[in-house]
């Protein structure tokens, strides 16, 4: 049982299925049209995998200009379209409808422009994130914002929804490290926003699309800011026997003047599972863990993370972890980053993502745990401690539809929870359909309509990504 | 004499707003009026935001300020400063450079997109800006983004206000991200580098390890050589070793020197605010966006222009100052052609000179956003005009 809804397909787009299909073919070649059922499959969900929906056709194309005609062609013949990364989204922004052509970027790979003296590279969107700093690291630079599933998203998924990382507390999330970008609307019309220089001037519809989850247009190509790798890195791992003292500790730490490059939190239920599975050496005896990184030469590191352990000493620290070795730096991260993948090993889960005022911390963890508690499911929290982006993963059993049914109602009350407290609805895995019609809580009418103007001046049918972000009600524009 | 509203709340504000849409009135948006036109003259009844006044919240820990638009900018920082903490992207104060006088907002900040010379490594005034209040060309009250960092639920109306010049909306309360204050900064310096080899230094030097918060290049003028400039900030043991690996690195290029902690501190005024193209020094004044590897071309046509140059950001970023014979229009080609993005932020007689337009389908796209604001143009008509 699953309870977001779809709006009904259009039968008179359905039942013109082989028509469409004729007329896409005649705009791509055959390899990059895909319409047969089992092939199909691959992309009818994404990583929210309890809703699936099988599209109408799926097209891959190859050239900037292959996503204009295809647009162009699904304009004319009064089709919806649903852009796609990868399809790692957690919150079914790529989820497809039956009504509508998925028009995926995962052919448009290449790296287009490396510009040392500027620092930016140019990709296709359809390059991984990682392959990005991959490309990069030969020349001494990376590419900053490092989602979890960084092997697998795209770029183009990751400005889709504006993604972020662990590390973004110091180098910012994806709308900080974009210039430019070229996007294809939904006539087929390519446009581009932005540029190869800071700050171009004039109404900045860049950032306007950033984060915009494939409801404006679809990125083909974007100039990115790519970041010279430190001299070094390494870990420290604090075991708290309370959430209120790593809270504290991590206030406690920027009053200090320091912003590390990544400070991440665990609690109790989150550290023995990625224990279990990573063997990072995480302790097992402790409420809260936070993980903090500092970058620089060794002695910069030294000297950084000396400032950060007299803080966590004042502030009640019980175990002290540090890296003393690339390894164990690999070990602590692997750990943490593969908390999703360690968690569903365990149980069926879903990974919520709303953000909070971090002095809000041990308030909402305490709430959090009450109210998952009332419907009788279990919790485990990891998240982005410098920001307060939460990671709420409620554990549950998918084959027991009651129990998806409460795993949803309690993610719904905890981002009620976030935006009570005064954060946001997300942080950054978008909204999607996941959190579509929770908007309400977190915007009023007035707000929302704003938002839906904005929208319809770009795609004033409605034909991107139609089911997503906005709730299906009200919608006026 | 045209009128000057000057509404003391967000609801007097939308009321009025809301009165103008029947009556053809139009508004001419400002905060302290210190920052010139930037992206054009504006025409209609003055309405100032300097009436919305205070710090509203803020949480040291967190790292976030907000205040009314109206708020002057020294209250914000001095608030700060007594935290610890910054505005990271030193905001220019165009004061020196125009003329102008009275007191700078934090509005404008947001409004204008105004960073200073540590934009090139911390980010720009957008990058820093999280959370908008507005009230937009229906009456209504909007707000987008939030107190936390990571902000965006829906679509990112803040940083599209950010640098819209309020055409789409009189901003209200802005939230700004903010960061500690660096326990010390040390300037290296290295006199007499011909322009390309200074761009060259100021590229290499970006590209390091050591985190360089700022790097400009102030040409030779009179009997002073030029200067290239390249500053590292954090703990005083960190920035020793920085500044001293980075002036190895660079040290063929020139001999990269520490300057006093006082004269480094003026030299980013003088970079950050562009005194040295004040009248009557410079006829006309040009600032242009371009890619730094771009940078020498527009170095190579100020030179031909007879034109007074400084570069910041690397050469992300450069000052133009044209003489009194020069052509503003000629110079803005030229540079357009070597893809640098100018704009006039001064010139001599009292014409306007927009901002060379996008092609037609993004013009279109923005006259649309436009219209989704304030369908009936009641802001700041005339500003971002090739772009609405």
């Amino acid at each position: 049982m699953t309870h977001i809804q779809f709006p009904i397909p259009d039968m008179t787009i359905t039942d013109r299925r082989e028509e469409i299909i004729a007329a896409l073919a005649g705009v791509v070649p055959e390899e990059c049209l895909i319409v047969a059922t089992d092939q199909m499959r691959a992309f009818e969900t994404d990583a929210l995998t309890a809703y699936r929906r099988m599209p109408l056709a799926v097209v891959l194309p190859r050239s900037t200009e292959e996503v204009s005609a295809v647009m162009a062609c699904c304009h004319a013949a009064g089709v919806n379209v649903v852009p796609r990364g990868a399809g790692t989204s957690l919150a079914g922004g790529a989820i497809p409808q039956e009504d509508a052509v998925v028009i995926g970027v995962s052919k448009l790979n290449r790296v287009l422009d490396f510009d040392r003296k500027s620092r930016t590279i140019t990709v296709e969107t359809g390059i991984t994130n990682v392959a990005v700093s991959a490309a990069v690291a030969p020349e001494g630079f990376f590419y900053a914002p490092d989602p979890s599933s960084q092997l697998a998203c795209t770029i183009g998924g990751n400005i889709g929804m504006n993604s972020g990382g662990a590390h973004c507390l110091k180098y910012g999330v994806t709308s900080n490290n974009v210039l430019g970008v070229k996007v294809v609307l939904n006539d087929g019309t390519i446009i581009d926003l932005g540029g190869d220089a800071m700050d171009v001037p004039g109404l900045n519809l860049l950032g306007l699309l950033i984060g915009s989850e494939g409801q404006l247009g679809i990125v083909t190509e974007a100039t990115l800011r790519i970041i010279p790798t430190a001299e070094g890195a390494r870990p420290v791992l604090f075991g708290f026997d309370s959430s209120e003292e790593a809270g504290a500790c991590v206030a406690a730490i920027i009053a200090a003047g320091i912003v590390p490059v990544a400070m991440e939190f665990m609690d109790r239920p989150a550290i023995e599972i990625c224990e279990a599975f990573a063997k990072a050496g995480y302790p097992l005896d402790v409420e809260a863990m936070l993980i903090i990184e500092v970058e620089g030469s060794d002695a910069e590191v030294d000297a950084s993370l000396a400032r950060i352990i007299a803080i966590a000493e004042a502030h009640g620290v019980r175990v002290i972890k540090q890296s003393r070795s690339a390894l164990e730096t690999a070990q602590i991260w692997k750990g943490r980053k593969s908390a999703f993948g360690a968690t569903g090993r365990v149980a069926d889960y879903i990974c919520m993502d709303g953000t909070i005022p971090t002095g809000q911390l041990p308030f909402v963890l305490k709430r959090l745990g009450e109210i998952v508690a009332g419907y009788g499911l279990r919790v485990a929290n990891v998240f982005h401690a410098g920001d307060g982006n939460l990671h709420p993963l409620i554990l549950f059993d998918a084959n027991d539809p009651e129990d998806q049914a409460r795993a949803e109602a309690a993610g719904n009350d905890i981002l009620k929870l976030c935006v009570e407290v005064g954060g946001c609805l997300t942080g950054e895995h978008g909204v999607g359909i996941e959190k579509r019609d929770l908007m309400g809580f977190q915007f009023t009418k007035a707000d929302l309509d704003q938002q839906l103007r904005v929208r319809a001046a770009f795609d004033p049918d409605w034909r991107l990504n139609p089911a997503k972000v906005f709730p299906l009600e009200g919608r006026l524009i | 004499m045209s009128t000057l509203y000057v509404p003391a709340s967000e609801d007097e504000l939308a009321e009025l707003v809301s009165r103008a849409a029947g009556t053809g009135e139009r508004f001419a948006i400002r905060g302290g009026a210190t920052r010139g036109a930037i992206g054009g003259r504006a025409e209609g009844s003055e309405l100032t935001t300097t009436g919305l006044s205070g710090i509203t919240l803020y949480e040291p820990a967190e790292m976030v300020i907000a205040a009314r638009a109206g708020t002057p900018l020294a209250e914000v920082e001095a608030a700060l400063a007594d935290k610890g903490q910054m505005l990271p992207f030193e905001p220019m104060d165009h004061r020196g450079l125009l003329g102008t006088e009275g007191t700078p907002t934090i509005g404008a900040l947001a409004a204008a997109n105004i960073s200073g010379p540590r934009r090139v490594a911390a980010g720009s005034a957008r990058d820093h800006l999280i959370g908008i209040r507005m009230v937009n060309g229906r009456g209504e009250i909007i707000k987008s983004g939030g107190r936390v960092t990571k902000n965006v639920t829906g679509l990112d109306l803040v940083k599209l206000n950010a640098g819209a010049c309020g055409t789409l909306g009189v901003l209200t309360e802005v939230t700004f991200k903010v960061l500690p204050r660096p326990q010390s900064a040390v300037t290296l310096a290295a006199r007499g580098l011909a322009p390309e080899g200074a761009l060259t230094a100021l590229a290499d030097a970006l590209a390091t390890p050591f985190e360089v918060s700022a790097a400009a290049y102030i040409e030779a003028a009179d009997a002073e050589p030029s200067m290239t400039l390249v500053r590292i900030e954090g703990f005083s043991e960190s920035c020793a070793y920085r500044s001293e690996r980075l002036s190895e690195l660079l040290a063929h290029h020139g001999a990269f020197a520490p300057v006093g902690d006082e004269e480094g501190a003026k030299n980013w005024r003088r970079v950050g605010n562009a005194r040295d193209f004040a009248a009557p020094n410079c006829a006309a004044v040009l600032r242009v966006h371009v890619a730094p590897s771009k940078a020498p071309s527009i170095l190579e046509l100020a030179q031909r222009l007879e034109a007074r140059v400084m570069a910041d950001w690397g050469g992300g970023l450069i000052w133009l100052g044209l003489g009194a014979d020069a052509s503003v229009e000629a110079a803005m080609a030229g540079i357009a052609e070597r893809g640098g993005h100018p704009m006039v932020v001064r010139c001599a007689a009292d014409t306007d000179w927009p901002l060379i337009g996008p092609g037609r389908a993004v013009a279109e796209l923005g006259k649309r956003v436009k219209a989704a604001f304030d369908p009936q143009a009641l802001f700041n008509p005339g500003v971002l005009a090739g772009y609405l």
